[in-house]
């Protein structure tokens, strides 16, 4: 699992610990296939503005619907570079 | 006083349906008017209404808009063909009258036709929510003795495969889209390509039965509320009246079929009128929906109130949507800010109403007519009375304007349900004398406007859709840490309420949090998250009652900080 993808699951964790990203084909929408609904969906996306400090505005949501397009959306705005080992202090206590 | 604060709107481009003369001279025989029924005198069939008498107009029936981007019109000729051909379908697998076909489906044009080819072969169609985990699945369609299942092979393999087994009487699977037919069923398209598109509907009564949709109480398992074909007269009347539709509308009715807006409203009264609908599949996207308001030109918009405070969050300054003049929404109170949020968004007022599963259609409404008093659920349409009742020992005292108690309706408008099925105790409950008692506490202020205060009982209000707290805790109690579990709905800004759950271990489990999330994953996959709690706590012990009820009003009050109350009936500490 790539970092980043790592702090996805970290976040995801406590919205849906059920939810296994490794089942998940990354080119096609994520909230059917992890049973998210819209509240599960800001509660992730509040999540991951915590731990990498990337804000996803709620217009932004389309951007980002799945799994590759929010890992390119968030490597974009530069996780994976600073915020990356910020969170990842974060994540593992 | 929030009642002095009523929105005057300025006339309108049309010319609203309900005027004050309508609301003097209505009677139900008007509306019946709006219909044609069946051919050759043979009875009253919601498909024949909603689909074959518009066959010949050339009009789109659906605009559909896949989630990837994907586009379908249906005409109302192809809705017509295709639902002959379904209920061919269910007559060559032996399904009978009256027999329950449950769909599954997310919103694609197959349940469009599933609805209405059920319905035309006298079936009785239950439509549950694709967000339902297998738990609430395997209830609803245990109670509901479903026969047949339309589901996508996605959905069958995560949610109907692991109950299969609890579900004997289901004889025919049919999966419809893209994927490998799975072992145990059969592929919907393949079916409906070997089916005639001839088809004659049976003779059908008014009363015969139609929809089956499944609401909650406080205890015990859901309950299945059944309408009849009847119903109709009441969904075209309240659809003219509350939501102001027009034969030229383009109309967006966002509510998902699994719930009965988007069955009585999202399907049933704007097909009826010939209406077109839109229908989005996608999830909720601030950004999509905004674009679908504009790209469809829809001119009536029937939404919900957290999807209005989600937008309210992601709508950026004011937009303009010259073809939208009409919007509504239902689910729990809009606040005045979400109400006057329409003004600034895009030069609307959003018209609050009311109803319930039970009451089959809009019974309280704020309408184009009449001004808007903001987080008021409006006045009772045409057809029906409204009362603010207390019941004691099943003596129904209509209590004077301004007073809080329960609203009454007077039985016998078309869309009233007939029964909760297989449960005449529970029936009988709802009902005192004339009146069906709606658990929903109100009061009426000196205009007729009503004003929700809550529930009468522990039912919570979520997302627009009603939840029992004792499904969700009897799935929370079977993991095996928990010996009891309380939920409540916690108030929320966004979603009204939010399932919150508490559980108290089992002696020889600690409290963790790798438990608690064990515990929350757990409920997730049985309940699926649209029922499923959003927090969950483990606590020491629950608050009950001498007689061992647990205090879930204890739990509420403890959670939002408040007064606890009268105490004296509780356990000691």
């Amino acid at each position: 699992m790539t970092p980043l993808r790592a702090h996805i699951a970290a976040a995801l964790s406590p919205v849906a610990p059920e939810a296994d990203l490794g089942t998940v084909d990354p080119r096609a929408p994520l909230r059917p296939q992890l049973d998210l609904d819209s509240m599960d969906f800001l509660r992730l996306l509040a999540g991951l503005k915590q731990r990498l400090g990337i804000d996803i505005p709620e217009g932004d949501y389309g951007k980002v619907a799945t799994l590759d397009a929010l890992e390119a959306y968030l490597t974009a705005r530069g996780a994976g570079l600073g915020a990356q080992s910020e969170g990842a202090d974060g994540a593992h206590p | 006083m929030p009642d002095d604060l009523s929105i005057e709107k300025r006339p309108g481009r049309v010319a609203p349906n309900l005027t004050p003369a309508t609301r003097a001279s209505f009677g139900w025989d008007e509306a019946r008017g709006f219909l044609d029924g069946l051919p050759g005198g043979a009875g009253l069939n919601i498909a024949y209404e909603c689909a074959d008498r518009h066959a010949a107009s050339g009009r789109v029936a659906l605009r559909w808009r896949g989630a990837s981007g994907e586009r379908r019109d249906v005409t109302f000729g192809e809705l017509a063909r295709l639902s002959n051909r379904f209920a061919n379908v269910l007559q060559s697998r032996g399904v009978k009258p009256g027999e329950r076909v449950f769909l599954l489906l997310p919103r694609i044009p197959a349940l469009y036709v599933a609805v209405l080819g059920t319905l035309k072969a006298r079936g009785v169609v239950c439509t549950l929510f694709s967000a339902f985990g297998p738990e609430p699945i395997a209830q609803r369609m245990g109670i509901g003795d479903a026969r047949v299942v339309v589901t996508t092979p996605s959905l069958y393999a995560r949610k109907v495969a692991p109950i299969r087994d609890r579900l004997p009487g289901v004889t025919c699977v049919l999966v419809a889209g893209e994927g490998v037919v799975p072992v145990g069923t059969e592929s919907l398209d393949a079916a409906l390509e070997q089916a005639s598109d001839l088809w004659t509907i049976p003779p059908t009564s008014p009363e015969d039965p139609s929809i089956l949709h499944f609401t909650s109480g406080t205890t015990g398992t859901p309950k299945g509320a059944l309408h009849v074909h009847g119903a109709i007269v009441h969904h075209i009347a309240s659809a003219r009246f509350a939501l102001d539709l027009h034969p030229e509308d383009v109309f967006w009715c966002t509510a998902d079929p699994g719930w009965v807006t988007g069955t009585s409203y999202g399907i049933v009264a704007p097909l009826a009128l010939g209406v077109t609908s839109v229908v989005s599949e996608g999830e909720f996207d601030a950004e999509a929906w905004a674009r679908i308001l504009a790209d469809e030109k829809v001119s009536v918009w029937y939404t919900a109130p957290t999807a209005v405070r989600m937008l309210m969050k992601a709508w950026s300054g004011h937009r303009e949507l010259p073809h939208l003049r009409f919007v509504a929404s239902v689910g729990e109170p809009l606040n005045p800010e979400a109400v006057r949020w329409g003004i600034e968004a895009f030069g609307l007022p959003i018209h609050d109403n009311w109803w319930q599963t039970e009451t089959g259609g809009i019974l309280i409404a704020n309408t184009a007519a009449d001004p808007i008093k903001p987080g008021s659920m409006g006045r009772p349409l045409p057809g029906i009375e409204a009362v603010i009742v207390r019941v004691t020992d099943g003596v129904v005292e209509v209590l004077p304007r301004g007073e809080e108690g329960e609203i009454a309706i007077r039985r016998g408008w078309p869309g009233m349900f007939r029964e909760y099925i297989g449960n005449p105790e529970r029936t009988a409950r709802c009902f005192a004398g004339d009146w069906y008692l709606t658990g929903d506490l109100a009061r009426e202020d000196d205009d007729r406007y009503f004003w929700f205060v809550g529930r009468k009982d522990d039912v919570i209000k979520t997302s627009g859709h009603l939840v029992g707290p004792f499904e969700v805790e009897k799935v929370l109690t079977e993991h095996p840490a928990v010996v009891e579990a309380a939920v409540i709905g916690k108030p929320d800004p966004v979603a009204y309420e939010l399932i919150k759950g508490f559980v108290v271990l089992r002696s020889g489990f600690e409290a963790s949090e790798a438990l608690r999330l064990d515990i929350l994953g757990h409920a997730r996959k049985r309940l699926g998250a649209a029922i499923a709690p959003k927090e969950l706590d483990i606590v020491a012990s629950l608050p009950r009652t001498r007689s061992g009820k647990i205090l879930r009003r204890l739990l509420k009050a403890r959670e939002l900080g408040l007064a606890e109350g009268d105490t004296s009936t509780l356990e000691t500490p």
